[in-house]
C-alpha cells in the first residue's frame, strides 16, 4: 500500500467567498504505517481525510492509492467517523457484516469475518446487542471492526476518540496500537490531540490553519509496543513540546 | 409570592424554599414521564369523565332527548342495529374502501417519498406540483370523481387515494432528508452503491416515520371515506348516519359517530403496535 497525496487544493464556495479549506498539501502513508494529522479546528484536516476518503473532490491536485487515482469513495479506503455512524437497527453483527454484504459476499463467509474482528475488538458477547444499548467507547470499536471487516488497505480515522472521556479515550489508544500491530493495517488519523498523535503515531504531520497547509512532517522514534509508561518518558514529551511549538507557530 | 409577603411564618418554616431554585413539580414536568399509575388514571378519566357529562346532561332534562339521547338509548341504538344486520354490512363497506383507497396510496407513497428525499431532481420535479395539489381539498373533487368514475366504488377509494397520497408522499420524502448524511458515507466507505445505499441505509432508516406518517393519515381516510358516503352511496357508517338524519334518528348517529372513533383509535393502536414489534431500535 501506498497512499500519495500531491498538490492538493480545495475551495469551498460560498454566496459572500471562497474559502480556501487546503492549500498545497504533500503528504504520503505507506505500507503498515501509522500516521497522525494533528491541527488545530480549521486547519482543513477533516476535509483532507474526506477528500481521501473520496468523499470530495479535491479542486486541484490528486490522490493515488497503489498508483490508482481516487475518484470517489471505495472499500479499500476504510472510514471511522467520530460520530460512530452505525447503523441502528442492525445488531452489533450484522453492523459489521455490512461491508461485506455490500461487496456480495455470502452469508457463511460473512458471518465468520465479522465474528474474528469482533473478537478482535473484544465484543463477541455484544454480537446480537443493538447500537444504542452500548457506550460510546464500545460503538467506536464496532465501528473500527466494521472498517476492518472489508480489509481495507488504509483505514482512515477521523477524531475517532474525540467525543470520548479521558479514560476511555486512553483505552482506545492503548487498544488502537494493538489492533494496528496484529492487523498490520495502514493507518491515518485525524486528531487535535498532540498527546495521542505521538503516543500513537511513527509520523506525524502538522497543519496550520487558513488556509490549511503542512506545516511540519515530524517522525517520531519511539519504541513500536508503547505503553502507559511511554507516556512519561522524556522523548515522549520533547515530541509532544516539538508538534505543540509547530502547531503554535502556525496561530 | 404575595403569600410569602403576606405569611413570613411559612417562609421560616421552609428555609430552604427559596425562589431561586426550581421547584419539583408532579404534575408540570417538562418533558418527563409521570407515574404509570397517574398516567392510567388520567387515561381512565380522559374517556369516563366526558360519559359521565354526558349521561348528567341528558338526564337532567335541560336538553330535549331528541336532540340529546342518553348513553343507554344510544346502547339501545347499538342493539337494534346490529339485530337488524346492517350495522355489518356498513362497516365492511366503509372498511373496504378505506383500506383499498389507503393500500394504494400507502404503496405509491413510499417509492415516491423515498426518492423524492433522496433525489434532489425528483424533488424540484415533483414537489411544486404536489404543493398545490396537496392544498385543494380532497371532497372538492367529489363531483369530478362522481362524473368520470360514477357511483360505484371507484369514485370512493379514488377520493381516498388522493386525500392521502400527497400527505404520505410529502411526510415520507421528510423523514428522508433527516437520515444522516454520515450514515451514507460510511456506506459508500464500505463499497456501497447508490443503490445499495437507497435501498439498504436509506428505506430501513425510515421504516419508522412510514409507519407513524401511516398512522397520522389513516385519520384523514377514515374522515374521507365518511365524507363520500354522505353523498353517494347505498351503505356504509356515512350514508347510514344521513339515513338517521333524515328520521331525525339522533340516538343512531351517536352510536355510528362512537363506532367510527373507535375503529379509528383500534387502527391506530395497532399501528403503534406494529411500530414497536416491527422498529425496537427506534422506540425508547
Amino acid at each position: 500500500m501506498h497512499l500519495e497525496v500531491s498538490g492538493l487544493h480545495k475551495q469551498f464556495a460560498t454566496p459572500q467567498e471562497t474559502i480556501q479549506a487546503l492549500k498545497d498539501v504533500n503528504l504520503h502513508v505507506e505500507q503498515g504505517e501509522f500516521v497522525c494529522v494533528v491541527g488545530a479546528s480549521g486547519s482543513g484536516k477533516s476535509t483532507l481525510l474526506r477528500l481521501i476518503a473520496g468523499l470530495e473532490m479535491p479542486t486541484t491536485g490528486w490522490i493515488e492509492v497503489d498508483g490508482e487515482r481516487v475518484i470517489g469513495p471505495g472499500a479499500d479506503r476504510g472510514m471511522v467517523f467520530q460520530d460512530y455512524t452505525l447503523y441502528p437497527w442492525m445488531t452489533v453483527q450484522k453492523n459489521v457484516e455490512f461491508g461485506l454484504k455490500l461487496q456480495g459476499i455470502g452469508k457463511q463467509e460473512r458471518k465468520e469475518q465479522a465474528s474474528y474482528y469482533l473478537g478482535m475488538v473484544g465484543l463477541v458477547e455484544f454480537a446480537q446487542s443493538l447500537p444504542k444499548q452500548l457506550s460510546g467507547g464500545m460503538k467506536q470499536r464496532v465501528a473500527i471492526a466494521r472498517a476492518l471487516t472489508s480489509q481495507p488497505k488504509i483505514l482512515l480515522m477521523d477524531e475517532p476518540f474525540g467525543a470520548l472521556d479521558v479514560q476511555t479515550k486512553e483505552n482506545m489508544q492503548q487498544f488502537m496500537l494493538e489492533l494496528w500491530e496484529r492487523t498490520g493495517t495502514s493507518i491515518l488519523m485525524i486528531t487535535h490531540d498532540v498527546r495521542e498523535a505521538v503516543f500513537l503515531s511513527q509520523r506525524i504531520y502538522v497543519m496550520t490553519a487558513r488556509p490549511g497547509t503542512v506545516r511540519a512532517e515530524i517522525a517520531v522514534n519511539l519504541d513500536k509496543s508503547r505503553t502507559r509508561q511511554t507516556r512519561e518518558l522524556p522523548q515522549f514529551k520533547t515530541y509532544q513540546d516539538e508538534v505543540t511549538a509547530q502547531l503554535l507557530v502556525s496561530t | 409570592m404575595i403569600t410569602e409577603s403576606a405569611a413570613p411564618t411559612t417562609s421560616q418554616r421552609e428555609p430552604q424554599d427559596n425562589q431561586k431554585s426550581l421547584r419539583p413539580s408532579l404534575f408540570w414536568r417538562l418533558g418527563k414521564p409521570i407515574p404509570i399509575r397517574l398516567d392510567w388514571a388520567l387515561r381512565t378519566a380522559s374517556v369516563i369523565v366526558p360519559l359521565i357529562l354526558w349521561w348528567a346532561l341528558s338526564s337532567s332534562g335541560i336538553v330535549n332527548p331528541k336532540f340529546l339521547p342518553s348513553p343507554i338509548d344510544v346502547m339501545g341504538a347499538f342493539g337494534r342495529l346490529w339485530a337488524e344486520g346492517l350495522f355489518f354490512d356498513d362497516l365492511s363497506a366503509s372498511i373496504f374502501r378505506v383500506g383499498s383507497g389507503f393500500l394504494l396510496a400507502a404503496v405509491l407513497s413510499i417509492p415516491l417519498g423515498i426518492s423524492m428525499g433522496a433525489f434532489a431532481a425528483v424533488r424540484s420535479l415533483l414537489e411544486p406540483i404536489m404543493g398545490i395539489v396537496r392544498y385543494m381539498p380532497a371532497p372538492a373533487f367529489i363531483p369530478l370523481l362522481i362524473i368520470y368514475l360514477g357511483l360505484d366504488e371507484a369514485p370512493k377509494i379514488a377520493l381516498i387515494f388522493i386525500g392521502v397520497i400527497f400527505f404520505n408522499t410529502l411526510m415520507i420524502m421528510d423523514a428522508v432528508k433527516f437520515v444522516p448524511q454520515h450514515l451514507l458515507e460510511a456506506t459508500y466507505t464500505l463499497g456501497g452503491s447508490r443503490r445499495q445505499t437507497l435501498m439498504q441505509v436509506i428505506t430501513p432508516y425510515v421504516v419508522p416515520n412510514i409507519i407513524d406518517t401511516f398512522r397520522i393519515n389513516m385519520a384523514a381516510a377514515w374522515n374521507l371515506v365518511v365524507v363520500a358516503e354522505l353523498i353517494a352511496a347505498n351503505e356504509g357508517l356515512g350514508k347510514r348516519i344521513e339515513i338517521a338524519q333524515r328520521f331525525f334518528r339522533t340516538d343512531e348517529i351517536f352510536a355510528y359517530l362512537i363506532i367510527l372513533g373507535v375503529i379509528g383509535f383500534l387502527v391506530d393502536l395497532s399501528l403503534r403496535v406494529l411500530l414497536k414489534a416491527t422498529c425496537k431500535w427506534a422506540v425508547d
